[in-house]
């Protein structure tokens, strides 16, 4: 190659903050998302604990509400999100046969403006107190006059800096999906997992900027003194909860998109049988992702908004069911007749199915609007979403992390542990779970810190805080399956569970850095499987051997989110020398990204022989 | 079917030279894909507005205080600087790196001229009409729209200005090309905006 450029390779801790390699943000990703989870878990036991019995005051009323806004505020933007990017990264690129991602540099750069938006929403809880209006927000209970603490600024300001990184990772993986797919790598034969990361980024695109645009009124109100939601100068306190649903709704497709993909990548490798109604899955995706946009009001039946809208919402609402009926059936067709093995990840795939059904169809009950009237913030909703984001997404979740784990890192991760976790947390959930929707039938409300007794309360809400508990054991299960996995020898082979379908397994676990030597030639849906059908142990290439270019890592993206961190507290304490110093921080970074061209590095062939990085 | 890396390219500039290159498609893609994001932002500030633009409190309101013939003034040089940045494009298809320097200058100059009278409108209405941010819901969702509106032009306006250095010192190539491309995808874009902010914020402020 006529250009070598030389490239310095950066070592230890540097190479973690400059890597631009999608397989070592994904760990990243999954380190914080893990940690953030951890955060999230143990505000979630501490809810419980207080409410284990009547009248307790382990924590006080105030506490208890920032808790809750922490755990669901955390849960959901820092905990789970992540930890879905970690498995796009980790696993996209992969299943399309590309190199990289379409924005190496753009990908870090997504990661660590996230890590440090959740940084400072967390520093909240050391800095006078967290947001304590609930993960929702809803004006005017989260304006100054009800919430007189920097906690909710933390929650904007936060957020939208954590948002931000959520929205260029969207922008990049639609990128990556629409361009950088291997030869013969159509649409329509894309793995479902790729499929649901590419409806997901979509989704992100189009949802997100709402929210960027509540947050900012929201802000502009608590901190300029603006007007938006102060009702004395105009403002209107529903408009808050509009802005935050259009983009509130579809982020739960964000959310469940994914695990979908995961539980449609898993259940086929372990039937041994290929995914049932490929097509349909697929246009299934895409219209949960086109309704997820018409369906914000739901949340909204009991606002006041009249009853032409509350039956125009509720209907668009049920009509969701159907494109997801249409999943479950699928599912359950793929397994029938298949020649199944309940491993691990494949124990969590089938635990989903059921558990979703009934949040779906918790779900369902509550789009009927006059139901709504009753069922409205009572335990019976807490007890419906946690059913579809536990139930479903989380559970998606530890099935990929158990299904993809040896992709990741190169072992297979004990199957026993994996088993004995799987037990506790399910269980755990729906002892957690299952009594609350009668807990809510019977008039509980949801944010309540403490509850009288002789209502019929107690006996529920112990075995609900037991569930929790056991909830918690499952997940340190799984921490110590981590531990005891991490310190055997990275062994696994390319297809550690023999029946890989798609084009990760067909390359070492880890795979080498630059993923594939060759880039493969697609010739049908599960591309791998149908060359070990047709007698081939690996894929035909669709190159001759030779030189790889790749990007070069950069410690830009780290510096860029510190300086958007730094001008985001500024904002908060009105200190504008430090949003000032802040932004040019980012901007400079920006300007020397934008001057210095990145002309990457070449890998030779003769270099290509070694067997994977080893993270 | 691959398309060549940046520095594969070495022969004369092809015909689009935005497109030349793997990483320029992914750039003029992924900004298409941003400017989607950008329409559902500015879409979600024009609701806002919309929703709450007659409430005026106790502040003036949108036809005491709209003068349109400033504003008129500045839609008409926004409008010019989108139809120079196209010549721009013309002649950097062409090959013609003179031509379009010259194009961009022209292009930011126009910017400038639109942010100055819009920092003097703001500053008229601050000082004189007793219109802040905190006036009203109206004021509010004025300054935010329009605010965020002057942001967007002054970020273009120094990205055109560091493109144009770029341009003198590395020349015309297959890495600078797919930048200013994607830079004058940018500047029509929030040209668009504010020909629906000069519709729904000014225009029916003065008649609705």
């Amino acid at each position: 190659m006529a250009h070598a450029h030389s490239v310095k390779r950066h070592t230890g801790l540097m190479d973690w903050l400059t890597t631009v390699d999608h397989k070592k943000i994904g760990i990243l990703y999954l380190i914080a998302g893990a940690l953030f989870f951890g955060i999230g878990g143990i505000e979630a036991l501490m809810i419980r604990w207080q409410l284990i019995k009547p009248m307790n005051d382990f924590v006080s009323a105030q506490t208890f509400n920032e808790l809750i806004t922490m755990h669901g505020t955390t849960m959901i933007f820092l905990g789970v999100m992540p930890l879905i990017f970690a498995l796009m990264n980790a696993v996209v690129p992969l299943q399309i046969g590309a190199r990289d991602v379409a924005f190496p540099f753009l990908n870090s750069l997504g990661f660590w403006t996230f890590l440090f938006g959740g940084i400072l929403l967390n520093i909240s809880w050391m800095m006078g107190g967290a947001p304590d209006a609930g993960w929702t927000a809803y004006t005017p209970l989260s304006t100054t006059a009800y919430s007189g603490t920097h906690g909710v600024d933390f929650y904007t300001v936060g957020l939208q800096i954590a948002g931000l990184g959520t929205l260029i990772g969207g922008i990049n993986f639609l990128a990556t999906v629409i361009t950088m797919r291997a030869p013969g790598m159509t649409f329509m034969r894309m793995p479902m997992f790729t499929w649901t990361a590419f409806i997901t980024s979509a989704i992100i695109l189009f949802a997100f900027p709402a929210i960027t645009v509540g947050l900012v009124l929201l802000s502009f109100d608590r901190i300029l003194g603006a007007n938006f939601f102060e009702v004395s100068n105009g403002g209107n306190p529903v408009l808050w909860q509009h802005i935050f649903w259009i983009f509130g709704h579809p982020e739960v497709y964000i959310l469940i998109l994914p695990a979908f993909g995961v539980i449609s990548d898993v259940i086929p490798t372990f039937a041994r049988k290929r995914l049932f109604g490929y097509s349909s899955m697929v246009f299934a995706t895409i219209l949960i992702a086109f309704l997820g946009f018409m369906v914000w009001a739901h949340h909204m039946f009991t606002t006041g908004m009249g009853p032409v809208a509350n039956a125009l919402f509720s209907i668009s609402t049920m009509l969701i069911a159907v494109p997801t009926g249409i999943k479950i059936f699928n599912w359950l067709f793929t397994l029938w007749g298949g020649q199944i093995r309940f491993t691990s990840a494949n124990l969590y795939a089938s635990g989903f199915i059921p558990t979703f059904v009934m949040g779906g169809v918790t779900g369902v009950m509550l789009a009927s609007a006059p139901a709504d009237y009753q069922f409205h913030d009572t335990y019976f909703v807490v007890a419906h979403f946690h059913y579809v984001i536990v139930g479903g997404l989380v559970l998606g979740l530890f099935s990929g992390l158990h299904y993809w784990w040896p992709k990741m890192f190169g072992r297979v991760l004990d199957e026993k542990l994996g088993k004995i976790g799987f037990w506790f947390f399910i269980i755990g959930f729906h002892l957690t779970f299952f009594v609350q929707h009668f807990l809510g039938l019977m008039g509980m409300q949801r944010r309540i810190f403490t509850y009288l007794p002789g209502q019929g309360f107690d006996t529920l809400n112990l075995v609900s805080t037991v569930g929790a508990l056991m909830m918690g054991v499952g997940v340190l299960v799984f921490l110590l399956n981590v531990v005891v996995t991490t310190r055997r020898p990275a062994d696994a082979p390319n297809d550690p569970w023999e029946d890989g379908r798609t084009l990760e397994w067909s390359i070492p676990s880890p795979p080498p850095e630059y993923n594939f030597k060759q880039t493969p030639l697609v010739r049908g849906l599960d591309a791998y499987w149908k060359e070990k059908m047709a007698g081939h142990t690996e894929m035909t290439p669709a190159e001759p051997v030779g030189p790889i270019h790749m990007p070069s890592a950069s410690i830009l993206p780290f510096v860029m989110s510190v300086g958007i961190f730094v001008a985001g507290l500024g904002f908060m304490y009105h200190q504008y020398l430090v949003v000032g110093l802040g932004l040019i921080v980012t901007f400079v970074c920006m300007a020397i990204r934008s001057l210095y061209d990145d002309h990457g590095w070449h890998i030779d062939p003769e270099e290509t022989t070694e067997k994977g990085v080893k993270a | 079917m691959s398309a060549p890396h940046a520095e594969q390219v070495t022969s004369a500039l092809p015909h689009e030279p935005e497109k030349a290159t793997l990483e320029g498609r992914n750039k003029v893609l992924a900004f298409w894909l941003f400017l989607g994001g950008e329409s559902v932002l500015f879409g979600t500030l024009f609701a806002t507005f919309l929703a709450l633009r007659e409430q005026i409190a106790d502040g003036p309101s949108a036809d005491e205080l709209f003068k349109l013939p400033t504003v008129a003034a500045a839609t008409f040089i926004l409008l010019v600087s989108s139809l120079t940045s196209v010549f721009a494009i013309q002649a950097m298809h062409k090959g013609n790196r003179k031509s379009l320097s010259l194009w961009l200058i022209v292009t930011v100059i126009l910017g400038l001229g639109f942010l100055g009278l819009e920092i003097y409108e703001f500053a008229e209405y601050v000082n004189h009409e007793k219109f802040g941010m905190t006036t009203s819901a109206f004021s509010s969702a004025f300054y935010t729209l329009v605010g965020f509106h002057g942001a967007h032009v002054l970020f273009g306006v120094v990205w055109i200005s560091l493109l144009i250095g770029q341009l003198a010192k590395k020349g015309l190539t297959v890495v600078t090309a797919p930048k200013i491309y994607v830079s004058a995808m940018y500047w029509h874009f929030i040209d668009v905006v504010w020909v629906f902010i000069f519709t729904v914020v000014y225009l029916l402020g003065k008649v609705g």
